[in-house]
This record gives C-alpha cells, structure tokens and sequence, in this order.
C-alpha cells in the first residue's frame, strides 16, 4: 500500500486544447477534488477526451494549464509524471501472444531506469494488482483468450502495477455489457476507499456517472459547463443545456443519488413534459 | 496473506518461464548461425577440413586453404551475418514502432532509397567505400521524412504510410533501374546486387565498417529497447507509462534506417529480410519482451542459408536476394489475404 493517505493535487486553468486548427477545449478550468471519484459527462464531440488526453499531457495545450501539486505537468519529466498520473486510454493495445502477469508488468515502466533491472518491489506491485482486481486467478492466460470484461480488469490491474495517486479513464465501460460495467466501477470505487486513489473518468452513461461519482463534471461546447455534487448536476434544466434532451430526473430509490428518464417523442405512457 | 504470496509465486514463476524460452530461442538462433557460418566457411566448391578453417582463422597460413576460406568465404560469411543482423534489427524496429508487420523498411521505401542512392554515388559520382554508405544513410533518412511527410495528416496513420512508402518504393526502384541501364560498363552481377541484394564478391575491407554501424546505430535501438516495447501498448499507452513518443520515434528512426542503409550499401537491399525477421522472431519467442535481439538473429539466420541455398543447394547460382524474396513473397501476400479478411482497409 504504498500509494495512500497522501492525496496529489490536479488543477486545470484557463485551458484550450485541441487538434489540427481548431481549439476543442477552450479556456477550462476544473479542479480536481483529490481523494474523490470525479466523472465527466457531456455530449459527443464536447471534448471530455481532449481534456482526459491534456490532463495527462498527450497533448499540448494551446493555452492554459494543467497543475499537478501545483507545478506544471509540461515541465515534469515523463517518468516521474508517469509515477504520479496514471491514464487508461480509451482503446489500449494488448500485443499478441502477451501473457496477464507480463501485461500487468508493462505498468512498471516509469518505475525502472535504463539501468535498474527488476525488483521484487515490482513482483509485489503487480501481484497486488493482480489481487485487488480478481485477476491473479488468470495470471499466465493470454490476454488475446480473455472476455471484454477480464480484459478490462487486466488494464485497470496494469494501471494499478503503476501505482499512481491519480487515475485517469477514458470511458471504462464501453464495450462492456452492464453487469461488467458495475463491476468495473465497483473495483474503481473499492480503489478509491481503500487507496485514495484520485479517479477522474469520462462516462457515457449519466446515471451510472450519477451514482458513483463524488463529483460530477459537465462539458459543453469545449467548456465545463456545470460541476458540483451529482445531486445538483444532474438536473432537468442541465440535461437539456448539455444535451438539448427533455427529461425528469427522479431519486434513485436503489442509490438514492439523481436518476435521469430520458423524454422521447415515442414510448411515452402520456403526454409528459 | 497468502492469495498475495501464492499469486506473487505464481508471476514469478510465469516470468521466469517466459524469460528460459526466450534465452533458448536465442540460444537456438545463436547455435543456427554458429552453424551456418562454419558450413560457409569449409563447404562450397571445394571441402575444406574443419581443422584448416580454424587454422586459417587462427591465422595461419594453410596451404590450398586461406585464400578460399580467408579471402573469399571469410568476407562472405561475415557479411551475411551482419548484414543479416542489420536487416533483422531495423526492420523490426520499424514493425514494432509502427505496429504493423507491412510497415518494414524494405516495403515502404527506405531500403529502396538507400539503394538508389548507391547507386547513384557509385554510378555516377564514382564514389567508393564510406562515401557510399553515407550517402545511403542519408537517402534512407531522407525517403523516411518524404513517406512521412507524405502521410501526414493530422497524425500518421500507418495504412496511409504504408501506401505512400509503396508508392515511393516503386519510383525509387525505376530509379535504380534507369541508372543502372545508363552505367558505362554493364555488369550483371552488380546490377542484381542493387535490385535483389547480393553477397558475391564480397571483399574484406567491407566487413569493418559495417560492424561499426552495427554497433553505433544498433546500439542506439537497443539503448530505446524498453521504450520500443512500451509502444506496443498503443502511443497513448505507452506516453502514460512515461515513454517520450516523440524522442522515442527519432531514435528508433534514425537508428532502423542506419543499420537498414548501412548494410544496403554494401550488400543491396537483400529482398523481404527486414520484413520477414519479425514476424519469425515473434513467434519464436512469443509474445514477450524486445523482438530486436531475436530479430535479428533470424535476419543472420535468413541471409546465411539463403545465400548458401543460392550458391550450392538450387540448380545454377543465384544471389542471396533471389532465395529470400522467393521466401518472403508468400507471406507478404497471406499478410496482404488475412488483412483483407478482416475487412480493414489495407
């Protein structure tokens, strides 16, 4: 347990970032509740991607910055950056033929130098990650054999071999069916309590955003548009600004956190709304 | 807690293993080309005891013996192995960079450049030597940025990369082709060394500067092996495990297309090695860590037998380059068929 108790700072300000000529975020600020899960939702194209990939410096800003303990990410070195911020990337390559226990070890990476072989300060990191995720039990398959959802376990395991403060995703659960889905951000949340680990995702899915985030972050056009307590961002008046979607939002009575009923022009039991 | 000490067992042990295979494939590769350099030391037209070949490599003089095996096959052997290396290490670190077996330096046009750049130096400048290899080095180089440069639009997908280097590779070759029809005094031997590669005539003072480049150029690969590997995981992964892509890729680059241009100027762009020593070496080893070693000890491998299938073991003689395009011919097209079945666009 060595990442613990001690939680790392990440500020964004006046950020604006993007691809090619056009800027996709223009002028964020967030700042990142350390300690806590943060989600970000928003529609396509509103840039919870672009801000995933600036915060873990995979792209330049145009202007603006991303603060890590109050010192620029843009002047860190990569190792150590990488020793502090983890981040899963939306489609992550697993090489053929690559074993789970050799996967997980590639997240050792920023911590061994040109020089340093392999310790068993790293056989242990991994054999944690193994454990914490319930993957030790598949520790010498193939990743290439393995279901969507114990590939996904294995990532999050080689993220977690990283041992890092701060964990970024780029939606965890698509491509997941919905019971993989919860057990996804049910281990993110056993992270989170018993670590401290720092978690900030981007999310599809409003509701399950809602449920298990501690603070919900709402992008539109490039900026956050909302961010606060899921009680107070996910409502009826922010859903149609975010996403220009009618609704109700009503009490989850499994969560008791906000639960967002999407109004469409069909399948509708009245004329509600 | 004892799931912990059971699973941390468990992976080390899994590493273990991984790591016994590895050191015997490459132990196996080693011996191969120990092999295949004694046989094309001692057996070609002529036997030559085994106890003479290390005499004359002891030094010795050995009447009968140390011109055919000190000036002939001495030269020949120790070309095709490090040629073979050269090929098998740069053409691999191409494949891993740019995670596609199709994207290897002899099919997207480096080889090509580095060729046609020779022989342009020795053709029409009537240079020699090091000035040659130079040139070769900086054509390669060069033809890199123009099928990167070409490829580029807003990042460098390796589909469009690997067309545009095809593209590039095919201009090159008529290039090489057009100059070698205009050369003063038409040699065949020498005009197939620059189409399909070649070792005949391979003379001795050729051997010392190729080590060289070996050395530097493979030593720059292997001082990024780590990071290489790192980029396996896909760019974004393997940024957010600390990798510097962008140093990563000028190393790599420089590093491939040296050891690929170095080796093309002394023995021609030896058809389909680079390409086909990866692959090989991956499913030698499996799926674990840097394939630059293993590759290239099949690139030495695949140079050595070929060039000794070529001259002794086919009817008729024919360049090293002949045996291994023959080789890597096939499996550029099931490379080309199960892509294509997949349905993606290349």
């Amino acid at each position: 347990m060595s990442a613990a108790a001690h939680s790392t700072s990440l500020v964004v300000s006046g950020l604006s970032a993007g691809y090619g000529e056009t800027d996709i975020l223009q002028g964020l600020d967030l700042t990142v509740p350390p300690g806590r899960i943060t989600a970000i939702v928003g529609a396509n194209a509103c840039g919870k991607s672009t801000l995933l990939r600036a915060m873990s410096r995979l792209i330049q800003p145009r202007r603006g910055q991303v603060l890590l303990d109050g010192k620029s990410i843009h002047h860190l070195p990569s190792r150590q950056l990488a020793r502090q911020l983890g981040l899963l990337p939306q489609s992550p390559i697993a090489p053929e033929g690559i074993t789970v226990a050799d996967l997980v070890s590639r997240g050792r990476h920023p911590h061994q130098g040109l020089f340093s072989g392999w310790t068993r300060a790293d056989d242990e990191a991994v054999a944690e990650a193994l454990v914490t995720t319930a993957t030790d039990g598949i520790a010498t398959r193939l990743v290439d054999e393995l279901s969507g959802g114990q590939r996904q376990r294995v990532w999050i395991a080689m993220a977690l071999a990283q041992q890092t403060d701060l964990l970024l995703l780029d939606e965890p659960t698509t491509f997941l069916d919905i019971s993989h889905q919860i057990e996804v951000l049910d281990l993110l949340t056993d992270l989170n309590r018993a670590r401290g680990t720092t978690i900030v995702m981007v999310l599809h899915d409003l509701n399950l955003a809602a449920r298990y985030a501690d603070y919900l972050v709402a992008m539109a056009a490039g900026r956050l548009h909302v961010s606060g307590k899921p009680e107070d961002v996910l409502t009826e008046s922010n859903v149609r600004e975010v996403f220009g979607l009618e609704s109700r939002v009503i009490t989850d009575p499994t969560s008791g956190r906000p639960l967002m009923l999407p109004i469409g022009r069909h399948g509708m039991v009245e004329a509600a709304g | 807690m004892t799931q912990l000490t059971a699973t941390l067992d468990a992976i080390v042990s899994d590493r273990r293993h991984r790591a016994r295979r590895r050191n015997l494939a490459v132990g196996l590769l080693v011996a191969l080309i120990l092999a295949l350099f004694l046989l094309t030391l001692s057996l070609g037209q002529s036997l030559t005891p085994p106890e003479d070949v290390v005499r004359v490599l002891l030094g010795q003089q050995v009447p009968g013996a140390s011109f055919t095996v000190g000036q002939l096959r001495l030269p020949r052997a120790s070309l095709s192995l490090l040629a073979g290396l050269c090929f098998g290490m740069g053409g691999v670190a191409f494949q891993v960079m740019l995670r596609n077996p199709l994207a290897s330096p002899d099919i997207i046009g480096i080889s090509s450049g580095a060729s046609a750049a020779a022989v342009f130096a020795i053709v029409v400048l009537s240079l020699k030597g090091p000035a040659v290899s130079v040139a070769a080095v900086v054509a390669g180089l060069g033809v890199a940025l123009l099928v990167y440069g070409l490829s580029f639009r807003n990042g460098v997908a390796g589909t469009r990369l690997i067309l545009v280097g095809i593209g590039v590779s095919a201009m090159l070759e008529s290039f090489v082709a057009y100059t070698l029809s205009r050369a003063p005094a038409w040699d065949l031997q020498e005009a197939m060394r620059w189409l399909t590669g070649s070792v005949n005539g391979a003379k001795p003072g050729d051997v010392l500067p190729l080590l060289l480049a070996l050395l530097v150029f493979g030593g720059l690969l292997a001082s990024r092996a780590r990071d290489l590997d790192a980029l396996r995981l896909g760019d974004d992964m393997a940024a957010a495990l600390g990798t510097g892509i962008a140093r990563t890729r000028i190393a790599v680059i420089v590093g491939a297309v040296g050891l690929i241009a170095s080796a093309t100027a002394v023995t021609g762009p030896i058809a389909f090695v680079a390409f086909l020593s990866g692959p090989i070496a991956a499913r030698i080893v499996g799926g674990s860590g840097s394939l630059l070693l293993p590759s290239a000890l099949v690139g030495a491998v695949l140079v050595l037998a070929g060039d000794y299938c070529g001259q002794f073991l086919l009817p008729g003689r024919y360049p090293v380059g002949v045996v291994t395009g023959a080789l890597g011919a096939p499996y550029l097209i099931f490379l080309i068929v199960r892509v294509n079945r997949r349905g993606s666009s290349l």
